[in-house]
C-alpha cells in the first residue's frame, strides 16, 4: 500500500519504514520555534522540569522570534521579551532574533521562510497554532503547547498520532480576480472549523503550481482554521527556486504514492470560484462577496502571517493605485523585509509603500499586531462595535480585540475593494 | 489523578475557541508567579458571548466578581471544543478556575494534547452529544475509571469514551510525570 507524503516524512522521523494513520510515533525533531508569548510559559516548564542547569538539545535547531507584542508600553508583554532576551544570552542561541535590532524579522511563520529554516522533507514544531504554514515547502510542520515545546527543547522528540490525509486538488487557472485565500475559505466552508481535526491536509493541481510560495503559504497557513493537523504541498521547480534564491541547497524530497490511502478528496475548478469571505463569528461562515455586498465598514485591516506577504500587498496595491480609502485602513507587512518590499516593488512606476501612502493608508510595523486583539494600546485593534474586513485568519469573538466587533475575513483585493467604498465591494469592480 | 469527581457543571455550545477561553490580551501575564497566574483563572471564559455562557439559557458568568475560581469544577461543550491558537493557556485558565474535568463532542488538536501534556485536566469525549442533556448548575459525577458522567440532578447516567493512547500521559499526571516513569528522560 502507498504513502502520503505526510506518512513519508513522519515515517522517516520515526526511524521507521512505515507507518499507518491513528499509529501514535516518537518523531525526532528537526527545529522548534517559539516567540514571546508562548517561550517564556515553555522556558519556565523547561527550567522546572530539567533544572537549572539544563542544556538545550541542540541550540541551531531552536529558532525564537519576538513577534506577537512588540510595539506596546504593555509591561508584562515586554517582561517576556526580556525573558527571551536573556535566554537567548544565557545560552548564546544562534537563532535568535531581538526586538530593536537590524535582525528583528517579525512575523514568525514568514520569517521560517526568509531565513531558510523551512526545509522540505524536514519536522518542524512551533508553540503557534500557525506553524502549519511551513508545509507549504513540503514539509510537515505543526502547532504544539508550552509542555511538549518543554519536552522537545530538552530531548529533541516529541509524540504525535499519524494523521489521515485529506487531498484538495484545484484544477484550472487562477482568474486575476482570485486569491489563495478565497480557496482556503472555500474549503473552510465545505469541510468547516473541525472537517480536518487530527487529519493532514494535502493541495494539489495546476492552480497550486501556479502559485508562488507566499500564495501557498496562505493556503497551509489557515488549515488549522478546518483543524487540521498540517497543510502540505510536494515542492516543485518554484520551491526550488526560492530555496536556491535564500541559499538553501540540502534537502529531501518526498510525493504521496499514486496509490496512497486518503480520508477524502475533494476536487475545484478555479474558475467557477468567486471571490469569497468568512462572515462573522468564524471562518468557516462562508459567503460569496456578491453575497454581503454593501456591508458597512469601519475599518480595513491588511497584516499577519495569513495576510501580510509581499504577494497580499502588490494585490491591494493593485486595487488602490490612484484611489483614496474611505475608512481607515491598516497595512502591517508580517516581516520587517516585506516593510523593506514595500519599498521596492512598483507598479507603474510608483512604489507599494507611496500607493498605500497616496491612498491615505497607515503603515504599521511588522508584527502579529492586531490580528489577534494584543494589548490595548496594539494599533489596528478593533474597538467597540468596529465592523472589520481583514486579511487575517480568526473572526471568533473578540478575536481582534473588541467582543463586540465583527470581522469579516477576506483576500486583499476584497479588503482593498472595500476600503475604497467603506463597503464589502467586489474586487472585480476595480480590476 | 482522583478517580471520582464531583461537582456543578458549566454548559457551553460548539467551538468554543481558545480567544472565548482566554483571551490574547490577558497572555502577558506570568504563569510561574503564583499571584499573576490568578489571573488566568479569572479571566477564564471571559470572552464566550454572555448569551451562550452557561447553557441552556445563557446568561450565567463563569467567574463572579473578583474571583479566580468558579464554582464549577466540569465544563460540558459541544463539538471542537478548544479550536483556534496552540496557547496552552487555555487549558490552564481552566485548571486554576478549578475545572477537573472537560466533556466535549469533540476536541481541536492541541487543546487536547495540552490539556493531556500538561497534565491540567481530563478531556473525555462523550458518546454522545451531552450538552443539550446536562443543564449548568446540574450536579454531576465523572467516574475516571468507568468512563461515566452521572446527572445527579436529573439522575441520568451517561456514558464517556474511553481514553486510549492517552489514558496513561493522563493518569501519570502530564507528559513529564509519564515519560520519568517510563525512562524516557
Amino acid at each position: 500500500m502507498g504513502m502520503t507524503i505526510t506518512e513519508k516524512i513522519l515515517a522517516k522521523a520515526a526511524r521507521r519504514n512505515g507507518v499507518k494513520p491513528g499509529e501514535t510515533v516518537w518523531l525526532d525533531v528537526d527545529v522548534l520555534m517559539t516567540h514571546d508569548v508562548c517561550g517564556p510559559p515553555t522556558i519556565a516548564i523547561w527550567k522546572k522540569e530539567f533544572g537549572d542547569q539544563a542544556k538545550v538539545w541542540d541550540k541551531q535547531k531552536l529558532v525564537i522570534f519576538p513577534d506577537h507584542y512588540i510595539f506596546t508600553k504593555n509591561v508584562h508583554a515586554n517582561r517576556n521579551v526580556d525573558v527571551l532576551r536573556q535566554f537567548a544570552a544565557e545560552h548564546n542561541l544562534p537563532n535568535y532574533y531581538d526586538v530593536g535590532t537590524e535582525r528583528y524579522k517579525g512575523v514568525c511563520h514568514l520569517a521560517l521562510a526568509e531565513e531558510g529554516f523551512n526545509v522540505p522533507g524536514t519536522v518542524l514544531f512551533g508553540t503557534d497554532s500557525h506553524t502549519c504554514t511551513s508545509g507549504a515547502f513540503g514539509m510537515f510542520a505543526t502547532g504544539v503547547g508550552n509542555t511538549d515545546a518543554a519536552f522537545i527543547l530538552g530531548t529533541g522528540k516529541i509524540w504525535e498520532k499519524i494523521p489521515e490525509s485529506m487531498k484538495f486538488t484545484f484544477n484550472g487557472k487562477m482568474p486575476e480576480y482570485l486569491t489563495a485565500k478565497d480557496l482556503i475559505l472555500q474549503i473552510l466552508g465545505d469541510i468547516t472549523t473541525d472537517g480536518a481535526t487530527y487529519r493532514a491536509m494535502e493541495f494539489d493541481g495546476k492552480a497550486i503550481s501556479g502559485m508562488n510560495m507566499f500564495e501557498r503559504m496562505t493556503l497551509t497557513n489557515m488549515t488549522i482554521e478546518g483543524g487540521g493537523m498540517n497543510g502540505i504541498i510536494a515542492i516543485d521547480d518554484v520551491t526550488k527556486q526560492y530555496l536556491k534564491d535564500i541559499g538553501v541547497t540540502e534537502f529531501e524530497e518526498f510525493t504521496s504514492d499514486d496509490d496512497a490511502v486518503y480520508h477524502s478528496k475533494y476536487s475545484y475548478d478555479v474558475s467557477k470560484l468567486e471571490p469569497t469571505v468568512a462572515k462573522p463569528h468564524s471562518p468557516d461562515q462562508r459567503d460569496i462577496v456578491r453575497n454581503v455586498e454593501g456591508t458597512k465598514l469601519t475599518k480595513c485591516y491588511v497584516g499577519s502571517c495569513t495576510g501580510g506577504k509581499i504577494t497580499d500587498f502588490q494585490y491591494a496595491a493593485k486595487i488602490l493605485l490612484g484611489q483614496k480609502v474611505k475608512i481607515t485602513t491598516f497595512i502591517v507587512p508580517a516581516s520587517t523585509h516585506v516593510a523593506k518590499q514595500l519599498e521596492e516593488e512598483t507598479i507603474k512606476g510608483i512604489s507599494l509603500k507611496e500607493i498605500f501612502i497616496n491612498a491615505g493608508c497607515i503603515i504599521a510595523e511588522s508584527s502579529c499586531a492586531a490580528c489577534l486583539g494584543g494589548p490595548s494600546d496594539t494599533i489596528g485593534r478593533s474597538i467597540d462595535g468596529d465592523v472589520v474586513i481583514s486579511t487575517t485568519n480568526r473572526n471568533y469573538p473578540g478575536r481582534m480585540g473588541s467582543k463586540s466587533s465583527q470581522v469579516y475575513l477576506a483576500s486583499p483585493l476584497t479588503v482593498a475593494a472595500s476600503a475604497i467604498t467603506g463597503k464589502i465591494t467586489d474586487p472585480r469592480k476595480y480590476l | 489523578m482522583e478517580n471520582i469527581i464531583k461537582g456543578k457543571a458549566y454548559v457551553l455550545g460548539d467551538n468554543i475557541d481558545t480567544d472565548q477561553i482566554i483571551p490574547a490580551e490577558y497572555l502577558v501575564y506570568s504563569t510561574s508567579d503564583p499571584e499573576e497566574l490568578k489571573k488566568y483563572g479569572h479571566f477564564a471564559l471571559s470572552s464566550v458571548p454572555i448569551n451562550k455562557a452557561g447553557l441552556p439559557n445563557g446568561g450565567i458568568p463563569f467567574i463572579v466578581g473578583d474571583n479566580y475560581q468558579s464554582e464549577y469544577k466540569v465544563v460540558i461543550g459541544g463539538s471542537n471544543f478548544g479550536c483556534g491558537s496552540s496557547r496552552e493557556h487555555a487549558p490552564l485558565s481552566l485548571q486554576v478556575a478549578g475545572v477537573k474535568v472537560v466533556v466535549a463532542e469533540s476536541y481541536a488538536r492541541i487543546f487536547y494534547r495540552n490539556s493531556v501534556d500538561g497534565g491540567f485536566l481530563t478531556p473525555f469525549e462523550g458518546n454522545e452529544k451531552l450538552n443539550d442533556k446536562i443543564k449548568t448548575g446540574d450536579e454531576v459525577e465523572v467516574d475516571l475509571t468507568r468512563n461515566t458522567i452521572k446527572n445527579l440532578t436529573s439522575g441520568k447516567d451517561h456514558q464517556l469514551c474511553p481514553l486510549g493512547s492517552v489514558y496513561d500521559i493522563v493518569k501519570s499526571g502530564g507528559l513529564f510525570n509519564y515519560a520519568r516513569k517510563n525512562k524516557m528522560i
